[in-house]
């Protein structure tokens, strides 16, 4: 019998995630700024005022540097998809085709035409139809995070296929379904909602940085009042679209949800966890479990969160494992075995169809047909099915790290608004170097939210259908390896570049103020 | 038509040949990126692991059902 390589396993999913978690550093603040762009550019045409224009061009200028060097560091991967999990790569068929054709089509022709206007184009088109084509840029660039989103949302949620047993692919049989896929339509608002918000801080960020510099205050002031608004409105929507985020991860990924909160034993009126800190110890009795050294609850929370309902039953990460027959949760085991019924009818499809027997074949279809929801859980017979449960230390840690921090930037944006709109940051220095500092925290944010959505899932790339031992490639460790550090070399390299000429511009910038010494520190 | 196609070709030249120094070094980076990207790191460590397994879609389904239906130790 064959056994899984572990290291590969683990070095493909580690080499995903780099490039994952690198790439997603570059995309939001596009999604996000290419926004406050148009905004700040409407105003100028509205208003006329020139300072207006400088404002634009200037907040356009760092737009370009992060676009311009996070352009196609996505697609590497795609090339990891044919390489290191090809497995999954066929066994998704179609799916991903039409979304993904979608996304190139739109992000060449909307992004790449009217990135140019938008640079090129100040002084050779109207000014109507340059600010139109800002908006362009902008619902462009947030239409191709819609496809890569709707592709997400169904290896979290599979529907609007069917499984094609000669090909071993899926195939989709109803587009609406996977483009309006409830996961992936919470996914995206979520997603897009939170870029809005990173753009937002970096604005605010750098606007209280020239304040503190008393230079250019006007910008400064100007910009801080659109960023602090539209940051406002968008984090109230991250919160409401999370709230529907997490509604249906209790309904389709319930261990993610039991993860995230680090839920062993399920109950109904369950808390949600505010703050909460594990031990180092585990109890000997139960060494699977981890224990919180401290936590901060809010009672009925949790259930009512996840299902509109304080009295709903939440099960923990205990009840999915084991089962809990009063709630009608059938355990992993039972899963497992209806998975590996479904795998060995595929095989014995497979055979009765060789030997053109299709009274077996169809025997087996049947047999396959009514397990294949359970596929994926048949790759761990044999095995302890805590293996299907993700790391919950690491779930915990990036939920309550990503909303702490959410309800912080709540804070921070009806403050700056505040100060901004009555002019009044003198002698508020530390709220400006507090403005500064949240910008690597806006990225932690991002980041943390792409933690919670990844491992929360593990160990499934395509929910309850494929895990990640079934769906990678058997090629050799070593050169995993190397592309891992290869990678790390690449994207580390294009970060400084990034983050050395975005310093040099916004130090160099002067934009002239009309209204300078008006309301700086010094 | 052919006057568009001018208009549009001059348009995008003056547009580089106007771009401040910034924007130059960005470009030289994303032409690195692109050279790495696609002429070292797609042609010598991604190339298509099925396509060494088989050059038709049935000899690619062929190997992928094997292995969707041998559960691993």
């Amino acid at each position: 019998m064959e056994h899984i390589d572990w290291g590969l396993v683990d070095w493909s999913r580690a080499q995903f995630a780099l490039t994952a978690l690198y790439h997603w550093i570059f995309v939001p603040l596009t999604l996000g700024l290419s926004f406050i762009i148009a905004i700040m550019e409407t105003i100028y045409v509205k208003t006329g005022n020139p300072e207006w224009k400088r404002i634009t061009k200037f907040w356009m200028k760092l737009f370009g540097i992060n676009f311009a060097i996070g352009v196609a560091t996505g697609i590497i991967l795609e090339f990891q998809f044919g390489t290191n999990w090809s497995n999954y790569s066929w066994f998704v068929g179609d799916i991903f085709g039409a979304p993904l054709a979608i996304e190139g089509i739109m992000a060449f022709f909307l992004e790449s035409t009217f990135i140019a206007i938008m640079f090129f184009g100040w002084k050779k088109v109207s000014k109507k139809t340059h600010l139109w084509s800002s908006w362009l840029v902008a619902i462009g660039s947030n239409l191709s995070g819609l496809w890569i989103l709707v592709a997400n949302g169904w290896m979290q949620n599979p529907i609007g296929m069917h499984f094609n047993p000669e090909t071993v692919r899926n195939e989709m049989n109803n587009f609406w379904e996977v483009l309006f896929n409830p996961v992936a339509v919470n996914k995206f608002l979520h997603t897009i909602s939170s870029a809005y918000v990173l753009a937002a801080l970096f604005v605010i960020g750098i606007s209280a940085w020239y304040l503190i510099k008393n230079r250019n205050t006007a910008l400064s002031k100007k910009s801080m009042i659109v960023a602090s608004v539209f940051g406002f409105f968008s984090i109230l929507f991250t919160i409401f679209s999370g709230d529907g985020s997490a509604k249906e991860v209790a309904k389709h990924q319930p261990m993610k949800l039991a993860a995230m909160e680090g839920l062993y034993q399920g109950q109904r009126q369950a808390p949600l966890i505010a703050i909460g800190f594990f031990g180092s110890q585990t109890d000997p009795n139960n060494p699977k479990e981890q224990e919180f050294a401290f936590n901060l609850k809010i009672p009925n929370a949790l259930s009512y969160i996840a299902f509109s309902d304080v009295n709903a039953f939440v099960p923990g990460i205990k009840d999915l494992v084991h089962g809990n027959k009063k709630e009608g949760i059938i355990s992993y085991q039972e899963k497992i075995e209806k998975g590996k019924k479904a795998i060995d009818a595929l095989a014995a499809y497979k055979i009765a169809k060789k030997e053109n027997k299709p009274e077996i074949a169809d025997a087996a279809l049947k047999i396959f047909n009514e397990n294949f929801n359970y596929f994926g859980y048949g790759y761990y017979f044999g095995k302890d099915p805590y293996l299907l449960v993700p790391d919950v230390k690491i779930s915990f840690y990036a939920f309550h790290t990503m909303v702490g921090l959410g309800f912080y930037f709540v804070l921070l944006f009806i403050l700056i608004y505040l100060f901004a709109y009555k002019n009044k940051f003198q002698n508020k220095k530390w709220l400006l170097w507090v403005a500064v500092w949240t910008i690597p925290l806006a990225y932690i944010a991002q980041e943390a939210g792409w933690i919670v959505a990844e491992v929360g899932r593990q160990p499934w790339v395509i929910q309850d259908l494929l895990p990640n031992i079934a769906a990678v490639s058997q090629i050799d460790q070593s050169s995993v390896q190397i592309t891992f550090f290869l990678f790390l070399a690449v994207f580390t390299a294009l970060l400084i570049a990034e983050i050395k000429i975005m310093l040099t511009q916004i130090k160099k910038a002067k934009i002239s103020d009309t209204n300078e010494n008006t309301g700086g520190t010094k | 038509m052919l006057k568009l196609l001018n208009k549009i070709w001059t348009f995008y030249i003056e547009g580089f040949r106007d771009m401040p120094n910034y924007g130059k070094r960005v470009w030289t980076i994303i032409i690195i990126k692109l050279i790495i990207m696609f002429a070292i790191l797609k042609v010598f460590f991604f190339q298509d692991f099925l396509s060494s397994k088989g050059k038709t879609d049935k000899e690619k389904s062929e190997y992928v059902s094997k292995q969707l239906i041998t559960i691993k130790k």
